[in-house]
């Protein structure tokens, strides 16, 4: 039943969910993938648990840089700057 | 402008990216530290090697994660845990659904978005297996394409895709053991 024409079904929508929400889809996989989304709440249903947990693991992974860290970079760049003006001559 | 001067202009700015990473990769905020540090130099050594336009923060986590495999990783006694358990695809959205049908009123899946802490994803991601762990941190943390990701760590596209892809089910399965997960695992057993 199923040429290039045809639409895809709830097994290669869930196939292809996480590439789909990678956006790493072919422009025309994503758009088939995104109309079988727009008529079918079991599948649009998945993907929005799975949207909604990758915004959550991506946030959940932010952690404040210490003063103390930033100084110590800086610091160690103008050194390295200097020894390369240095051997510079 | 001096040299110095312009190069922390941009490469300041990913510091909390490389810094969140690499408190993941290492698992020790004062190896996460140098680590960050030695990055940093060893991108302003390179810098004039740069090509101007270019994906910068590709360019400083390709730094990042060789850096850390040729200093870090070396230097680990523990062997890698190869043999992790794969399940299937969708699983901890399969495992609220369960826990959903089994009554306990309110839906399992708000249950676990309202409950769920920023410790409980950092420690999830912490316990997968290093190369899951930094095709994780580098696809859905950090929002790289695979393409960006094969040239971070130099291996095929494929590899990158399974990788992600593998990494992403052992999280799911690291977040179904969460302490939120199995609360709700608890208060649905009926008569326990």
């Amino acid at each position: 039943m199923g040429t290039g024409e045809s639409d895809v079904d709830c097994n290669e929508t869930l196939y292809r969910l996480y590439t789909y929400l990678d956006g790493e889809l072919t422009e025309e996989r994503r758009h088939k993938i995104q109309r079988h989304l727009d008529e079918c709440e079991t599948c649009l249903d998945a993907f929005d648990f799975e949207a909604d947990l990758r915004m959550v693991i991506a946030q959940g992974c932010k952690d404040h840089v210490p003063y103390a860290l930033r100084q110590r970079v800086l610091e160690a760049l103008i050194v390295e700057e200097q020894k390369q003006q240095f051997t510079k001559g | 402008m001096a040299e110095r001067a312009v190069f922390a202009d941009l490469a300041m700015q990913h510091m909390p990216a490389l810094y969140t990473t690499a408190l993941r990769i290492t698992r020790n905020p004062a190896d996460a530290e140098d680590l960050v540090q030695e990055t940093f130099l060893k991108a302003f050594r390179a810098f004039d090697r740069f090509e101007e336009g270019t994906n910068l923060k590709a360019w400083l986590y390709k730094i990042l994660t060789n850096t850390f495999i040729n200093s870090y990783r070396a230097a680990k006694r523990r062997p890698e845990k190869a043999d992790v358990e794969d399940v299937e695809d969708l699983y901890l959205y399969h495992r609220l659904d369960d826990l959903q049908t089994a009554g306990t009123g309110r839906s399992a899946e708000d249950e676990f978005f309202d409950h769920i802490t920023d410790d409980d994803v950092k420690q999830a991601i912490e316990s997968l297996p290093e190369v899951f762990r930094i095709a994780v941190l580098l696809a859905d943390v950090e929002g790289f394409s695979y393409k960006e990701i094969a040239e971070i760590t130099e291996v095929p596209i494929g590899t990158v895709m399974s990788r992600i892809h593998r990494g992403r089910r052992a999280l799911q399965k690291a977040l179904a053991g969460s302490t939120v997960v199995q609360g709700l695992v608890g208060s649905a057993e009926p008569g326990h």
